[in-house]
Formats: structure tokens, sequence, C-alpha cells
């Protein structure tokens, strides 16, 4: 069943997927990592010190962009209801649709980050902590993503409320994970990683609560 | 016989406003049960309490078989090709693909197959999930409205599937505010007991 489950999640949210846009994330990756070069100039040592940082924020970004595609429409067409109907618990639901969000985006930012690298200037040692952050951060920022989703999904205003939930859950994660760029101890990636697991583990939680709350509303 | 789904003393309430209480049901194997009233008195709600997703205000719901429910919302995603959308269903509840079309078969959704659900009509989308709620081959079916956006044959359609799903030893609750012909079936005016 499980599987079941993730194969429809992963079909409507991976790229090519019947949700759309889902490349949307990865394009949006590297116009940021294409950009930010053209928008500070041509400074060589300047671009190789900041661009870790900027690929963090580009990941953190491209990971929210599908927000109101993750919770808002099977909520809308009643599949969580038809799930609990069958004794599928909200918890497992949102468990599977989080696996499959950092699917449809994480391995492909990975990739997409060696040619960032490249045209930000990232030395060798840069890229490596940088790709071993994103491992470590990556299922945190999906979890903060379904986590945002479920929580607005049931409220007109959702999209203003979600950037605002965005920025307190996400700064954590932002702070170890390219803090690490700047301290090459590996503390840093160690609690990307603590937060990242956290995120992971409250979510599924948090979020079935969501889903059950926007039904008494 | 003993009951298959029972609610003892049931009260809703939807914000500041109490809809019902003091509402009992209970229905042993082929029985049925006509909710009525008029809109917005509470008939969705109680569906949805006696499935579970809504907590009530007070009462309780023992139900000792498994439940499938139709509602306004289909849950079948509207970008996939219908027999896709239902193969998702009857794969979670174990149908296989062959009973599975053998329900479309029989409400007339055969040549929809390919057309994504979002192109279907407001009749055909109802259609398919009444091909879900067989497909789920639950002896206790929770109806909200089923007769809304059919025809005059696909509201005979859902008549006999009730009559042939009750002949099964399955029951059925129907929440509908247009008149629905079930063989001894019992009514419950919702407007009784209003606070």
């Amino acid at each position: 069943m499980i599987g079941r489950l993730l194969l429809r999640d992963c079909m409507l949210l991976m790229p090519g997927g019947r949700r759309g846009g889902a490349l949307l994330p990865l394009l949006f990756f590297l116009a940021v990592a294409m950009l930010y070069p053209f928008a500070v100039g041509p400074d060589a040592p300047l671009l190789a010190r900041t661009g870790g940082g900027v690929i963090w924020v580009a990941a953190l970004l491209a990971a929210i962009l599908p927000l109101d595609r993750l919770i808002a429409p099977d909520l809308e067409e009643g599949v969580f209801d038809q799930l609990a109907v069958r004794g599928v618990a909200e918890e497992l639901a949102i468990a599977v649709r989080m696996l499959a969000h950092w699917l449809s985006f994480a391995p492909l930012l990975l990739l997409a980050a060696l040619p960032a690298a490249a045209l930000l200037g990232l030395e060798q040692e840069t890229l490596r902590t940088v790709l071993l952050g994103l491992l470590a951060g990556t299922p945190g920022l999906a979890a903060i993503g379904v986590l945002i989703a479920a929580l607005t999904a049931s409220l007109r205003s959702g999209a203003a409320l979600a950037g605002l939930l965005l920025i307190p859950l996400s700064v954590p994660i932002l702070i170890f994970g390219a803090g690490a760029l700047a301290r090459p101890d590996g503390g840093g990636l160690a609690f990307a990683a603590a937060i990242s697991l956290l995120l992971v583990a409250v979510t599924p939680f948090a979020a079935g609560a969501a889903i059950r709350a926007a039904r008494e509303s | 016989m003993q009951a298959m789904l029972a609610a003892r003393d049931l009260a809703c309430r939807r914000g500041e406003r109490l809809l019902f209480r003091g509402l009992s049901l209970s229905l042993s194997p082929g029985e049925a049960c006509h909710v009525a009233g008029p809109n917005g008195i509470g008939k969705t709600s109680l569906i949805r309490i006696l499935a579970g997703l809504l907590r009530p205000f007070h009462g309780s719901v023992e139900c000792r078989a498994s439940t499938a429910l139709l509602d306004e919302r289909h849950a079948l995603d509207p970008q996939v090709p219908l027999d896709r959308a239902l193969a998702f269903w009857s794969e979670l509840d174990g149908s296989g693909a062959a009973l599975m079309e053998a329900h479309r078969e029989r409400l007339g959704l055969a040549e929809l197959a390919d057309v994504p659900v979002r192109y279907l009509s407001t009749g055909q989308r109802k259609r398919a999930a009444l091909a879900r709620l067989l497909g789920q081959r639950a002896p206790v079916w929770l109806l909200d409205e089923p007769l809304n956006g059919l025809d005059t044959a696909g509201t005979e359609l859902v008549e006999t599937l009730i009559g042939e799903h009750r002949a099964a030893g399955g029951t059925c609750i129907v929440a509908s505010h247009q008149p629905i012909r079930l063989a001894q079936a019992t009514r419950l005016e919702i407007a009784d007991f209003t606070a």
C-alpha cells in the first residue's frame, strides 16, 4: 500500500509529472546560479566566497516552489478523506508525500549543483561541503515544504502565511548548512543533518494534525 | 441481528451553531436509511461523523464493518485518465482490474477510460465515483447526495445498485434532499432533531 501511495505521489510531483511545472525548481535553481555572477560583477574571489551560500538559498527557494501543489489539491479533492475511510493514517500519507517531494527535487538539485558551482567558480573543497550539506539539508527542506503546505492548505490567504512560516523554519538549517562553508570541521554539517532529522520526524505528525483540523473548519 | 452501524445520542456543532442533537440510529445488514432535510441542516455533517471524519460534539458511533464514502469530492486526480485514476483506488482496495472494468462498463464509462478526469461532465464524474465505491466492496455505504448531477437513467442505476448492495447483506445511508426510491428504508428527518 505504501508503494502504491508513493508511486502516485511521485507521478504527480516528479519532473514531467501530471501536476505540471515540476522542472521549475531545477530551472529556478540554475537561473539563480547563472544570474548571480552578472548581478555582483566579475569578481572571482568574491563569487567563490559567497557562491556556496547562494546555492543554499537557491536550493531552499527551489524546494518550496511547488508548495501549492503539495497538499491543497488532494485536500480539496477529498483524497485524504478517502484514505482516512480506508484506515490510512494522515501521518503515513504525509510521510510518503514528503519522501516523494524529496525525490522530486533533491537528486536533480544535487546534480545541478555541479554546473552551478562551475558558474560561481567554487573550489573543489567548497563544492564538496556544499554537496554534503545539501545531502544532509534537503530532507529537512522537503519536510518544511510539506509542513507549510499542510498548515496553509485550507486557508484563504495561505500564500502570505506560507512566506512568514518559511523564514523561522528554514533559518536553522541555513545557518548550519551554509555555515559549514566557513568552518570546515564538519560540525555544521552534523548540526544541519540533526535539524533535518528533527524536521523529518516532526512533520508527519504536525501536518497530519493540520489536515484533521482542516476537516473541522 | 447485530447492528453493523450504530450511532448513539449524536450532537453536532459547527462553529457556534448546534445543528442537531439526540440523534440515534442503528442499521443491521440489509437495512437502509434515507437522511432527509433541506440544505444546510446537517446531512453532510452527519455523514462525515458516521464516516469518522468529523468528531461529534456529543455521542458515539460504532461501526463493525469497513465503510465506503461517496460525497461531492470524488478524489479522482483531474489530470489522469479515468482508468488510471480508478486503478489507484482499486489497487489500494485490492479489487482486480477485471472487476473494475466490469464496474466501469456497468456505469456507462467504458468508452471514457482514456479521457482525463477533468474533461468528464459532472454526471460522468459521479458515475466514476460510484465505480470507485463499488470497487471498495465495503459493507457500509455512506452516500452524500449520490443523485446530484445524474440523469434519470443514472438515478435508477443508483437505486438498483443500492438494492443489490442490500441484498448482498450491506447497509446504506443515503443523505439526499431529492426523493430516492429505497424499498423499506427508514426515513430520518434531521429537522426532528434540531436544537
